[in-house]
């Protein structure tokens, strides 16, 4: 139960890319935090939950080989830096897109995917992932 | 006006890193803290306190509360000597160090014990992973299968392209590392390594190879510190810490301002020359965290060594042990090895050899100030020493 808590809670973010935004600086913020870390105490009770376009541009990548058990079966997988177009950077797998089309700079979208899952017969546990527009 | 006591260390004990099956997480951290005490010649009775740093027991060894466990092991206990575990990442080793000099320079104690301990090759393969990848944001970097190694990797590719730094750069981090470990009988890998060979190594997480990472391995190190009062006391020849600094950042790399420029790194270093009154150019070696060749090389800049996007100018010389600013003399995280507790000490552990004239075929001659640099994950937190002066 301990686990299924833990996943429902961040559920919502993860699924709709629910962000937050300050309502002192109007920065927004992915995680989702409940203090602004510019305002501090002025944010306090101010932040407000925004949904995120789910656009945004690859500021770098890396092909990960070597991966902990509950990635094993996608060996190997594209992790990214993605800027967001409303401001926060998020660290999310690249997927749907041949690997010569990843590059620094590509704009990318959101797309909803299965993330992993908890050893044989565990959990499965989704978010988002990204792709690489393609022309 | 307060006055606050000078710290010195006065005995420094380590194992060998390594693949270490044979021996215990209890039984390295005492044959690393028997040595200390048998250097600095002090009795159980002179010990206040004692500091055990030790990052991953919980989730390898099923063990927690480690200073107790390691006040126990070392026969200490029946003193009710107080113990404590100081947990910072993979920063716990000098985050350990920090708490036993704040506490002697307070005034509180004369003599503290530090006591770093790692025990990660007691479980296999890929299950390694799975627990270093806690030292992420597990919710918002691991969920989605980071790991420490691939965080690197994003900082190492966009570092690479925007400075315009080839793989061979980020290799000659290593190979200085595995040259200056073949002569340390304590490192895990003593064997010389060409770029060629780190160039075609193993891919791990592009575009680092397997010799871009620090191994996994055990190893425990210890040291003894005391305050002013007590060397004079016992006239004891200590090495002096002349500053000591600790700044943290944001725990996920992509919440920080910068993914290569290490903030808690800069913030550290400059408060830690302040405090020491001396100018970067003065220091004659630095102990870096290189648990990745691309942390060597971008800490190199953001300690002060060179200007950012510019430290390739220093890997082909300067950072060799006869170099202008030798780098890792001991063999540093990748070749003498990283067992996280027991790393940030056992950079302490070299300084102190250096300064005592007891580093053998690496000894540095002439030394006059240390800088030792110790990270917690991508870079959570940082912490400084410098160490020397007269
Ligand atoms: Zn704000």
């Amino acid at each position: 139960m301990g686990e299924l808590s833990r996943i429902w809670r961040e559920s919502d973010h993860r699924y709709r890319l629910v962000a937050h935004e300050c309502g002192n600086c109007k920065r927004i913020f992915f995680p989702p935090r409940d203090v602004c870390p510019i305002c501090h105490r002025d944010s306090i009770g101010k932040m407000r939950e925004v949904e995120l376009s789910g656009k945004g541009t690859i500021s770098s990548f890396t092909v990960v080989h070597d991966s902990p058990r509950a990635f094993k079966r996608q060996r190997p997988y594209v992790l990214a830096l993605i800027d967001l177009d409303e401001g926060p950077t998020i660290t999310a797998q690249i997927v749907d897109t041949p690997l010569d089309q990843i590059e620094i700079g590509k704009r990318v979208h959101s797309v909803f995917r299965r993330i992993h899952e908890d050893g044989p017969g565990g959990i499965i546990q989704y978010g988002y992932k990204f792709a690489v527009d393609l022309s | 006006m307060v006055t606050l006591n000078d710290v010195y260390i006065i005995g420094a004990g380590e194992t060998k890193f390594g693949e270490l099956w044979d021996k215990s997480l209890r039984e390295l951290a005492v044959e690393a803290g028997l040595k200390a005490v048998e250097d600095a010649g002090v009795y159980t009775k002179d010990i206040d306190i004692l500091y055990g740093s030790n990052t991953l027991g919980a989730g390898i060894s099923y063990q927690n509360d480690i200073g107790s466990l390691i006040s126990d092991f070392s026969g200490i206990a029946a003193d009710h000597i107080p113990a404590l575990r100081v947990e910072a990442s993979t920063a716990s080793g000098a985050a350990a160090i920090r708490e036993a000099y704040l506490s002697i320079r307070s005034g509180e104690y004369n003599v503290a014990m530090i006591g770093g301990v790692e025990k990660l090759t007691d479980i296999y393969g890929s299950e390694i992973l799975d627990k270093t990848s806690t030292l992420l944001d597990s919710e918002w970097e691991a969920f989605f299968g980071a790991t420490p190694a691939a965080v690197a990797a994003l900082t190492a590719r966009k570092y690479m392209k925007d400075f315009n730094v080839s793989k061979e750069v980020l290799a000659r981090i290593s190979v200085n590392d595995h040259e200056n470990a073949s002569k340390n009988p304590d490192a895990q890998f003593r064997n010389r390594i060409s770029v060629e060979t780190a160039l075609n190594s193993l891919p791990v997480a592009e575009p680092l190879n397997i010799m871009d990472c620090s191994p996994i391995g055990d190893g425990a190190a210890a040291l003894l510190l005391a305050s002013e009062e007590f060397v004079k006391k016992n006239k004891i020849d200590g090495v002096r810490i002349i500053a000591s600094s600790i700044a943290q950042d944001f725990l996920a790399l992509h919440s920080r301002e910068s993914i290569y420029r290490l903030d808690s790194t800069v913030i550290a270093a400059r408060k830690a020359l302040e405090k020491a009154g001396i100018r970067n150019d003065q220091i004659g070696m630095v102990e870096l965290h290189n648990s990745y060749s691309i942390y060597g090389l971008i800490a190199l800049e953001d300690l002060g060594f060179a200007e950012k996007g510019k430290a390739k100018d220093l890997v082909e010389a300067d950072i060799k042990l006869d170099g202008r600013i030798p780098v890792n003399p001991s063999g540093g995280l990748k070749a003498k090895g990283n067992p996280f507790g027991a790393t940030g000490v056992g950079q302490a552990v070299e300084a102190y050899l250096q300064f005592k004239n007891r580093a053998g075929e690496r000894q540095i001659k002439g030394l006059e100030y240390a800088m030792l640099h110790n990270m917690g994950g991508s870079g959570s937190t940082s912490i400084v020493h410098i160490l020397g002066g007269a």
